[in-house]
């Protein structure tokens, strides 16, 4: 039972190993064995060179702020959390994923901030991955 | 690719009720529309043969061409989101000059206000589960369109410096046009402070960056430029047309700052054999001010990230020196959810000289740009006296 009432991802096998990853606190995404490159979403094959060669793997889940906006109007579910952000990161592996950043005021978001993920089990089922500014490197 | 420029032509535009039509479906309106753009050619409804409608709903196309009593030839239904009508005019193009038909409707219709006011408006995003951004974005709260614009809008202004009163004088501009425009929603003066001053929406963008919510609809009659040659209104030739998309989700965008308006943009100058400096009069897609400045850069009316500096001093204005959305535009003429239609309707308008207090002096040259989804598809059309 659980009375969260915002939108969740719709799972399916394509997807599945993130879905159950971030259960773990564990951030996958997809890279090609072909060419190299990571993508994101996950797709079972490369969007760059249509390669189907695939692998899992864990990113380190750092990464920084590509872009964000402060929502005034809400999303439905998300009524009683306005104003809330959304932002685009740009994870070190060279992926762009949108999620929120927690632990920061809305006011002190920045372009270019260092952050890195955090795990939020919204259900018993589901965890979003989502994001905090990051320690500075030592 | 020059294959089609100056073949076809625009015949006949029209227009349906607009603004706040409660008591008519969008099928209504579209049969309006047409009647309407038919009369302004002088053809009847049995000279179309190729049908060119884009919508929301599951086979709207074929529901549109039963309830107007046409059986096309040739169909076409593509659906990129707002620029649809602009990927139209391309494939009505090629069509009409490979022979496939000869006289080409595009129509289209929404009641986006009256269905908004009915609390029975649909979602941008139709939210099939299995799509991408139902899965890796509305968890997170975000909806199309304004936080994703907004997001593109926020990025811009860190790449280049823009600032949000640049982003308000495209909105000032926009609403001087339409105090030229009597079918204009929002006709009262507004000024770069009022922008400023108006709800937050979604960072950087306020409610006076983003398009009204309306209803209304549009039809565009094309056929070719030798059979429009003796139709009743003088015809406006197609001189070069370009089309792309690059994503779907605002997270696949490859850069927030760069909209598919470069690609498309560039191949309808290629085919018409013509840049920038030859256009009179701009009709850009206005579902947001940040909207407009990137369709600027994109389509080369200045360098990338000096769209901020282009606008200031109302540039875009009557009287400045890049007229742009003469209609008053989606910012403050109406928007009924795809824009595309007006941008053509008013273009063609523009050409023909028949546009009273807002007429563009001499304007023999026109780009009309459409923009879909979340900056997601661009189509261009270059259209011309000559
Ligand atoms: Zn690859």
């Amino acid at each position: 039972m659980t009375d969260y009432k915002k939108p969740l991802p719709y799972v399916h096998a394509e997807t599945k190993p993130y879905w159950d990853a971030a259960k773990r606190h564990e951030l996958l995404v997809r890279r090609c064995r072909a060419c190299g490159r990571h993508h994101f979403y996950p797709r079972d094959f490369c969007p760059s060179c249509f390669s189907f060669d695939v692998e899992w793997v864990r990113a380190s889940g750092r990464g920084a702020i590509y872009s964000f906006t402060v929502c005034h109007r809400a999303a439905q579910g998300f009524e009683a959390d306005v104003p809330y952000n959304l932002v685009l990161v740009d994870l070190d592996e060279g992926v762009r994923v949108m999620s929120t950043v927690v632990g920061c005021p809305n006011d002190d978001l920045k372009i270019g901030m260092p952050v890195e993920v955090v795990f939020d089990d919204v259900t018993p089922e589901v965890t979003l991955p989502k994001f905090r500014p990051a320690a500075l490197p030592e | 690719m020059g294959g089609i420029t100056r073949k076809t032509a625009i015949a006949g535009v029209g227009e349906s009720d607009l603004g706040y039509t409660p008591d008519k479906t969008f099928l209504q309106l579209i049969a309006q529309a047409t009647d309407r753009a038919l009369d302004d050619a002088g053809l009847a409804k049995n000279d179309i043969d190729g049908f060119f409608s884009a919508g929301w709903l599951t086979m709207e196309s074929i529901m549109v061409a039963e309830y107007l009593g046409i059986r096309p030839s040739y169909s076409d239904s593509t659906m990129p989101g707002g620029s649809a009508f602009e990927f139209h005019v391309q494939h009505a193009a090629a069509a009409i000059s490979a022979g496939l038909c000869e006289t080409a409707l595009i129509c289209y219709a929404e009641t986006r206000l009256s269905d908004h006011k009915r609390r029975m408006a649909m979602n941008f995003v139709s939210g099939a589960p299995q799509e991408p951004e139902e899965q890796f974005e509305t968890p997170y709260g975000c909806w199309v369109p304004i936080p994703t614009y907004a997001l593109a809008a926020q990025r811009h202004m860190h790449q280049y410096g823009t600032t949000v009163a640049q982003l308000a004088e495209i909105a000032v501009a926009a609403r001087k046009w339409a105090a030229l425009n009597p079918l204009a929603s929002m006709r009262d003066p507004l000024s770069i402070e009022d922008v400023l001053a108006s709800p937050m929406m979604s960072t950087p963008l306020r409610l006076r960056d983003c398009c009204l919510v309306s209803d209304g609809g549009g039809a565009v009659i094309l056929t070719s430029a030798e059979r429009a040659r003796d139709l009743r209104k003088k015809p406006v030739l197609v001189l070069g047309c370009g089309e792309a998309h690059t994503h779907r989700g605002i997270s696949g965008m490859p850069d927030l700052t760069v909209s598919p308006a470069k690609l498309s943009g560039e191949r309808a100058f290629r085919m018409a054999g013509l840049s920038p400096s030859d256009i009179d009069v701009l009709e850009l897609y206005d579902s947001f001010t940040i909207t407009v400045l990137l369709q600027l850069e994109d389509l080369g009316f200045c360098p990338k990230g000096e769209g901020g500096r282009f606008v200031e001093g109302q540039r875009l204005a009557p009287d400045g020196a890049c007229p742009t959305n003469t209609s008053g535009g989606g910012l403050s003429y109406l928007h009924t959810g795809m824009f595309g239609i007006f941008l053509l309707i008013e273009a063609a308008r523009q050409l023909r000289g028949e546009c009273g207090g807002r007429q563009v002096a001499r304007a023999k040259r026109a780009l009309c740009n459409g923009i879909g989804g979340s900056l997601a598809s661009s189509g261009t059309v270059v259209l011309g006296t000559d």
